[in-house]
């Protein structure tokens, strides 16, 4: 039953920095064409959770499956191309490189679909206008939520078939917050996967189908997103009422 | 007197596109990977003396043959150094690959004294030796291909990073390694391409210099000096800023070794690196780095 078979599946996974180990056994599961939301604190290790899948870390134990094929210790390089796009914590774009070929090196990829890249380079101007106005200026020239854009425009053109999200709320404004929820929601309703990993537990669960709650390292809670905004553990840790 | 002094600014310009090649290698490996790679005038050396001894004797090969086995086994050696002395030590310290660099050029001179012994060699001119008379001042055909060649390859190289994919990507690793990865490129590749391109360099300038400048096993040392003073008087990471570095190096050697004394070349040219260092410490072309986060 192939078509009931998640995404991505991760199994008891660990990781762990020299003696510290971040994460401890931890399992979810992201299902094709879902929007499944990673909330958890500072610290929690839902960066190292990502790191792991994208294979930038090494997991210490545990299986992550993407959609049937093993990656648990693939290159970095091959899990892209195997279609996981990463929009890294704190933007992480190529400051003396133009916005034009920031977003072309997102296609690293794919770089040899060439109408592919033009179109969907397109798209993501027309997502971004701003992003096609400072499209030959240097990256490092945008403001905070530009460069946001920018990295998720960049993941984009990958061809991401699951898109991994590390806190894009990260020390933004609320309206430009709010715009970057909606366009990670829109992403969602055109049919990308996506594992999305804030803070921000409120935003991220308003968009999200399903939730994990991560602390110190654990998965804690695993619900559906409303059960979780109604989950009085939640409200009191996370939404803070 | 101005006749000498043009005669002193062609050498000077023939010698600093040599150092201006080794420079651009020293800032290719340098912004690709933090490396300060002090093997990069044994490049040159490897790239003149191969060919030599690839040419040499009757059963040698013609020179339309040696020259390119001469380079191919250049970057050879240069992504062989990056494979196994470099990448082992991931994490290591700026200090720690300065290190292991220079382990690499003593073990390198060592070879090549085993195999080629302490002689000092030249290649044929490559189109003749006969004078070139610009005023009372004189020029070999071969300091032509040494300007010529270098200028070609050094705005080839500013094309690789500025216009091909494959150049912006290795500019995406020496920015941002984990950002790199996570796009999807392969770093280690690009890490072996960089390497194998500053050893193309170092052999294209041994080729270039070698018939007017002539070799031996251990002429890399000076050269890498020389090339790595010009990177530093550019700013050091700065491509052009580098190129621009080695050819007034080599002018104000040249200068200073007509003018005042050629015994104080050398020592002349690094007391204005000192004086650099001490007053712009970014270099001459180097822009004080600041980074938004």
């Amino acid at each position: 039953m192939p078509c009931n078979e998640p995404l991505l599946s991760i199994e008891n996974l660990s990781t762990r920095y020299g003696p510290i180990q971040a994460l401890h056994q931890v399992s979810l599961e992201v299902n094709q064409g879902e929007l499944v939301a990673m909330v958890g604190a500072n610290g929690a290790g839902k960066t190292t959770l990502l790191h792991t899948v994208s294979g930038i870390l090494p997991p210490s134990g545990g299986e992550i499956t993407f959609d049937g094929q093993p990656i648990t210790r693939m290159a970095s390089h091959r899990i892209v191309g195997a279609g996981i796009c990463h929009v890294p914590e704190g933007r992480q774009v190529f400051p003396p490189l133009s916005v034009d070929d920031n977003l072309r090196l997102g296609a690293h990829a794919v770089r040899g679909e060439k109408e592919w890249v033009e179109s969907t380079l397109g798209e993501i101007y027309e997502l971004f206008p701003i992003l096609r106005e400072r499209a030959k200026q240097t990256a490092g020239t945008l403001s905070g939520g530009q460069q946001q854009m920018l990295a998720i425009g960049r993941a984009l053109l990958g061809r991401p078939r699951l898109l991994l999200l590390d806190e894009p709320s990260m020390g933004l404004a609320p309206l430009l917050v709010e715009e970057i929820f909606r366009v990670i929601q829109g992403l969602n309703e055109r049919g990308v996967t996506i594992l999305l990993v804030e803070q921000n537990a409120r935003a991220a669960l308003g968009i999200a189908d399903r939730g994990y709650v991560l602390e110190t390292g654990r998965v804690v809670l695993s619900a559906s997103a409303e059960e979780l905004l109604a989950d009085e553990a939640v409200r009191k840790a996370y939404l803070g009422y | 007197m101005l006749d000498q002094i043009l005669q002193f600014v062609l050498t000077g310009i023939t010698v600093g596109a040599t150092y201006a090649l080794v420079a651009l290698g020293f800032s290719i490996i340098y912004n690709a990977s933090d490396v300060v790679n002090f093997a990069q005038g044994e490049f040159v050396m490897i790239g003149a003396m191969s060919a030599i001894a690839m040419s040499a004797g009757e059963n040698g090969l013609s020179p339309f043959l040696a020259l390119p086995l001469a380079i191919l086994l250049t970057i050879g050696v240069g992504i062989m150094l990056q494979r196994f002395a470099i990448a082992p030590a991931k994490g290591a310290s700026v200090v720690t690959t300065i290190i292991i660099t220079i382990g690499a050029s003593i073990f390198l001179r060592g070879v090549a004294l085993l195999l080629w012994g302490k002689d000092i060699f030249a290649l044929p001119h490559f189109s003749g030796e006969q004078p070139i008379h610009i005023g009372n001042a004189t020029l070999l055909p071969q300091n032509l291909w040494v300007m010529g060649g270098a200028a070609l390859l050094v705005i080839g190289v500013h094309w690789f990073f500025n216009h091909t994919h494959q150049g912006k990507a290795i500019l995406a690793c020496s920015c941002n390694r984990t950002a790199a990865q996570l796009v999807g490129i392969n770093v280690g590749k690009m890490m072996m391409i960089a390497y194998g391109l500053s050893a193309f360099l170092g052999a294209m300038a041994g080729l270039l210099v070698t018939p007017i400048t002539f070799t031996s096993y251990d002429a890399g040392v000076m050269l890498g000096l020389k090339g790595f003073s010009a990177a530093i008087l550019g700013g050091f990471g700065n491509p052009m800023g580098a190129v621009a570095g080695g050819v007034l190096l080599g002018l104000i050697e040249s200068l200073s070794a007509g003018l005042i004394s050629s015994g104080y070349k050398d020592a002349i040219g690094f007391i204005i690196l000192l004086l650099v260092l001490f007053f712009r410490p970014s270099g001459l072309f180097g822009k004080a780095t600041a980074e938004r986060v």
